[in-house]
């Protein structure tokens, strides 16, 4: 269980472009930070450099649990869910085998992905095709799996863009709940999130 | 008018590639006609086409270029028999690159693979599920088809045995080795025509083991030898290959 992330004096390149350096944040269980900065600041890319896709130029990040250091392998596969710009989300299958897939793989229970499912109202699209499903029924879709298996770090990539205001403010909710039962949020947004939230910018 | 020659120019350079597109296509075209040979002996024959699909598109696709090889070839009954292991091989060989692009190309531009690698199995292990599921999915159904279209085109039936095993057997080796040029190909453009060029070399070895396998029991020589290399040769490709993709892949991902 991931109870805090430090990321230390990281830089991250792409190609021959350094897009941030000496970046270095700590963030503790119960806590969300709002990652700001211009379109291309590296946003997208320091979530997946924690989530261990990009490899860092420079510095390091670290998980630790209640009795130090995690393994950074194992900390990634159990304890962190990453939601990006794409719902990995195959179009020609139905709502409710995609949910289950993604929840199973990623730890939880069929308990669990119907809780999911009523918890975010997903109960009328689970027999309809993906590709059916309008972008922000796709991102309610992809955001059950974050509350049906239990990881603690959520990094997110701009989560709320396709969702209309109710919904915002009821992913806040969940997103509340999730932080008071100990949980991480990391989010890149360029709206601010729905619940109290520090900011780090990124780039500046 | 205008607007014609800005698009023409725009097509002319995307179809080149600064320089790299035709490589493609004259790569794809010698891979192709140097497969051939090894296969049918030194028929002349003329084939090509890669698309994407599943399963029944494999069929599909090995069911026309069973029928239509003999066609090249003339379709005089011994000339087409001693043809016929080798042209179902081959057949077998080129059906299995078909499916070959959805395997990791969807996932990557979907954004699964992130979810894939940041689950609870090591991406080498969902290599290998991937590639078992296209060998359940597409291997196994083109070796029941290899039989039969062999012994259309005028095989002995008593080979049909060997024939399913050697193709079972092969299409093993040619999902896991065609996994490597999946991986591989991942953010790359026309994906499909580069799995075939980096693929269809490494495909070399089964289709002539397999087809020298069949060919020896119908000269009644010993095709124990043959068999066991396709074995051998698929058992390698199913443990080296998931380390290769799962590397091809975190590379596409970073």
């Amino acid at each position: 269980m991931i109870s805090s992330l430090h990321i230390e004096d990281l830089a991250v390149d792409r190609g021959d472009r350094r897009l941030f350096a000496g970046f270095g944040l700590d963030l503790r269980a119960g806590e969300a930070v709002a990652l700001v900065g211009r379109n291309g600041a590296g946003k997208t890319s320091l979530l997946r450099a924690v989530a261990g896709f990009v490899r860092p130029a420079a510095g390091r990040v670290r998980f630790a649990g209640a009795a130090g250091d995690l393994d950074p392998d194992e900390a990634r596969s159990g304890g962190v869910h990453l939601l990006g710009h794409h719902d990995g989300l195959k179009t020609t299958r139905t709502a409710w085998e995609e949910l289950l897939f993604q929840v199973r793989w990623t730890g939880g229970s069929r308990a669990g992905a119907e809780a999911a499912r009523e918890r975010l109202d997903l109960g009328p699209l689970c027999d309809l095709e993906v590709r059916k499903l309008s972008a922000g029924q796709r991102r309610r879709l992809a955001l059950a799996r974050l509350v049906a298996s239990p990881r603690a770090l959520w990094l997110l990539d701009e989560p709320l863009a396709p969702l209309d205001a109710a919904r915002r403010a009821a992913f806040g909710a969940l997103m509340a709940e999730h932080l008071a039962g100990g949980g991480l949020i990391l989010a890149a947004v360029h709206d601010p999130l729905p619940i109290a939230a520090r900011e780090a910018e990124i780039g500046a | 008018m205008t607007g014609f020659l800005v698009l023409f120019r725009r097509e002319l350079a995307l179809a080149w590639g600064r320089g790299g597109g035709p490589l493609l296509a004259l790569a794809f075209f010698a891979c192709t006609a140097t497969l051939l040979p090894l296969a049918v002996g030194s028929q002349p024959a003329r084939l090509a086409a890669v698309a994407t699909g599943s399963a029944w598109l494999a069929l599909a696709f090995f069911a026309c270029t069973a029928t239509l090889l003999p066609l090249a070839v003339g379709s005089q009954p011994a000339r087409l028999a001693a043809v016929a292991t080798g042209s179902a091989w081959l057949a077998l060989a080129l059906a299995s690159l078909l499916s070959l692009e959805r395997l990791f190309a969807q996932d990557y531009e979907d954004g699964a693979l992130d979810l894939l690698a940041l689950g609870p199995a090591p991406l080498e292990a969902v290599a290998f599920a991937k590639c078992l599921a296209q060998w359940l999915a597409a291997g196994a159904p083109l070796a029941f088809a290899a039989p039969l279209a062999a012994i259309a085109l005028g095989a002995s039936t008593a080979l049909a045995p060997l024939i399913f095993v050697a193709a079972l057997a092969g299409g093993l080796g040619f999902s896991f080795t065609g996994g490597i040029g999946a991986a591989l190909s991942l953010g790359g453009r026309r994906g499909g025509v580069l799995i075939a060029v980096i693929v269809l070399p490494l495909f070399a070895p089964p289709v002539i083991f397999g087809a020298g396998a069949v060919e020896a029991m119908a000269g009644g020589l010993d095709w124990r030898t043959g068999l066991m290399l396709l074995c051998a040769y698929s058992l390698a490709a199913v443990a080296l290959g998931p380390f290769a993709m799962a590397a091809a892949c975190r590379n596409a991902l970073s």
